[in-house]
């Protein structure tokens, strides 16, 4: 890529000082993202990916904390700035969407106060000029009537409708970033591919990158350019998102492409990766996958290290599967 | 909104109904106030006289009839001490029962809210544990105790502000106000205080546990990664959810303040409607008791009425689903 990346994120660390022990929910988490790209973050609950995201935003609450490792936004490092610094970046150049749209809309604040807040919280702008950026931003995002909208109260939208609010409130400073902590989750399957729609369009057209977390394959598929797999805090596997799904090379890559059902065949139980997450307080040394692995041995015991492959991708085992090995045993469906 | 409040209204009234009947045959249980008003060497035909007087010598039923149809004219009955209308006597005192009121409700907004929100926005705080400690103290110490300490330490030890009495007033359209004067609002400081305490620790527990609930939710977060300041994402966001709740229950809890001003206004000799109440449950003055009970059963269905409204006007949520009945 000749261009330099929008962001770089290398060997982040964010853990939670809590009574039990330290957690390391982020534990070296490194990746960059180009201009116009989107960049699927994909794991189980509790793999740190959501803290992740958190962490971009600078907005990790005690008793977490960002311990380590870097964070440069368009060559500026944000690791160690001062919450006033923070506060003028968040929503500037970098914006966040949250998973529930009907928890992030203030209910009692009329859709128009909270984007023209957002706005006014970051530009010396008029009220009126605020109002009719906020408008287009609606408009962007396929909110049909926007006069009629921005004068509405957040319960008189639809989940879809409230998600798309949330998209246009994270548009409205044109930020180089936007994270999207699994924004349709929560929607329809309809609504979801309506939205995704938007937000492809919105990437290739203005070169907006974004950050898409989910446990969603399927989302990831469609939608991202890249894909990092994460796994009790550190990213196992790395790639193309085409080339990641079709020939994963993390058995737990593998594990969570079998237990997507469309891939599976009619009749036949879908595979499940035996086991649970392990705790993040009681990560056991070595790789953290290797208690639920077929392919685990006495190597394991020692952590590998995400070493690059062919073709820009990267994986973090000792016993990685073929690029060419089909993803489903059996073949796919 | 005014179907809302038509119906509210109905209600209302039939509340006052029913509140009437359990009033007016309740008091008839305790005691026989023709002994308050005859010598023990009156014979038995003076006392059926001043019986007759009364009105009490009619059924319980038809004494309930008659203060009923008079009560619907806004007529409830006559004071047995005063020989005045008990409606009149209450309205003359209620102006400084409703001052010192509202002077609590003041003092417990304008410190119950902000010690509130200090003790939601910083749980872990030395400060936060004493203003929560302290909350705790004014809810269980009796109002009656700590008015009596207020009297030893603030007027007997070290003498600053006056125990008894409104002081100074200044007549406002006939009304007598205490608020105006300087000497007016000494005598009014402590009284108000007193009542205010357990309202005070009411808001601030209130006030920190809407904040520590709504400091989690994800529009706060969303606000934050706005990139919004501080005081916009505290004064804006937050305050308008949590006070929601706080405006609730303080409305309800006005109707308290007035209700219970009786044990300060017994303690501080502040001349209102509670001190009235209880020199008339002494001398069985069984209209002026009915009157007062009857006016603060309206006072409460008011205030619930009004509540309602103040409610729909900050909750948006609220406001539209009326709208779509």
């Amino acid at each position: 890529m000749s261009e330099p990346p929008v962001l770089e994120v290398s060997d982040l660390k964010t853990h939670f000082f809590t009574k039990a022990g330290v957690a390391r929910a982020v534990d070296g988490v490194s990746f960059s993202l180009a201009r116009g790209e989107v960049l699927g973050l994909v794991g189980e609950s509790g793999s740190g990916k959501t803290v992740t995201g958190f962490s971009l935003m600078g907005l990790v609450d005690a008793p977490g904390r960002v311990v380590g490792g870097s964070i440069r936004l368009g060559g500026e490092e944000l690791v160690g700035k001062s919450e006033r610094d923070w506060r003028s970046l968040r929503g500037r150049k970098i914006a966040m969407i949250f998973q529930d749209p009907m928890m992030t809309l203030n209910p009692v604040l009329r859709v128009d106060t909270q984007m023209i807040e957002a706005i006014r919280a970051h530009e010396d702008l008029s009220e009126e000029a605020a109002r009719e950026r906020a408008r287009a931003a609606l408009a962007r995002v396929g909110i049909p009537s926007p006069d009629e909208r921005l004068v509405a109260y957040p319960h008189q939208f639809s989940g879809g409708m409230r998600q798309r609010v949330a998209i246009a409130i994270a548009l409205l400073n044109e930020p180089d970033v936007i994270v999207a902590d699994e924004p349709t989750t929560a929607l329809d399957v309809t609504i979801q591919a309506q939205i995704l729609y938007e937000v492809q369009k919105l990437c290739a057209d203005t070169g907006l990158a974004m950050i898409w977390i989910t446990h969603d394959l399927a989302v990831v598929g469609g939608l991202a350019d890249r894909v990092a797999v994460m796994y009790a805090g550190r990213i196992v596997e790395e790639g193309p998102v085409g080339e990641v799904l079709d020939g994963p090379l993390h058995p737990y890559t593998r594990g969570l492409i079998g237990s997507v059902p469309s891939h599976n065949r009619r009749g036949r139980r879908l595979t499940q990766i035996p086991g649970m997450a392990p705790s993040l307080l009681a990560l056991p040394p070595g790789c953290s996958f290797a208690a639920r692995c077929p392919r685990a041995d006495s190597l394991c015991t020692a952590m590998p290290e995400l070493v690059p492959t062919e073709g820009d991708r990267a994986v973090r085992c000792h016993h990685p599967h073929r690029a060419d090995e089909p993803a489903i045993e059996g073949g796919s469906a | 909104m005014s179907v809302f409040i038509l119906r509210r209204l109905l209600q209302s009234a039939l509340v006052m109904v029913a509140m009437a009947m359990i009033v007016f045959f309740g008091i008839h249980m305790v005691g026989d106030p023709v002994y308050m008003f005859v010598s023990p060497d009156m014979d038995q035909a003076d006392i059926d006289q001043v019986t007759r007087a009364l009105g009490l010598d009619r059924p319980i039923w038809e004494q309930f009839w008659a203060f009923m149809t008079s009560a619907i004219q806004g007529d409830l009955g006559r004071s047995f001490v005063f020989g005045e209308s008990a409606l009149g006597l209450i309205l003359q005192r209620m102006p400084a029962t409703l001052e010192l009121a509202f002077s609590a409700l003041l003092l417990a907004v304008v410190l119950g809210i902000p010690l509130g929100l200090y003790a939601g926005l910083y749980p872990d705080s030395k400060t936060s544990k004493t203003i929560m400690a302290g909350s705790i103290l004014g809810f269980s110490l009796p109002t009656f105790w700590v008015g009596i300490m207020m009297i030893m330490v603030f007027a007997v030890v070290l003498g600053w502000l006056p125990s008894t009495g409104r002081g100074d007033t200044v007549d406002v359209f006939g009304v007598k106000l205490s608020f105006l004067t300087l000497d007016g609002l000494r005598h009014l400081a402590l009284p108000a205080l007193n009542l205010a305490l357990l309202k005070i620790s009411l808001v601030i527990r209130l006030t920190r546990a809407g904040t520590r609930e709504a400091m989690l939710q994800d529009y706060i977060k969303f606000a934050r990664a706005k990139g919004l300041s501080r005081n916009r994402i505290v004064g804006v966001h937050l305050l308008k959810n949590i006070l929601i709740p706080v405006v609730t229950v303080l409305g309800l809890e006005f109707g308290s303040l007035v209700a219970f001003s009786v044990v300060t206004e017994t303690i501080f000799a502040w001349p209102g409607m509670g001190k009235l109440l209880i020199e008339s449950i002494q001398q069985l003055d069984r209209p002026v008791i009915v009157a007062y009970l009857m006016m603060i059963v309206f006072l409460f269905v008011i205030i619930n009425l009004l509540v309602d409204v103040v409610y729909s006007l900050l909750d948006p949520r609220v406001r539209l689903a009326d709208r779509g009945n």
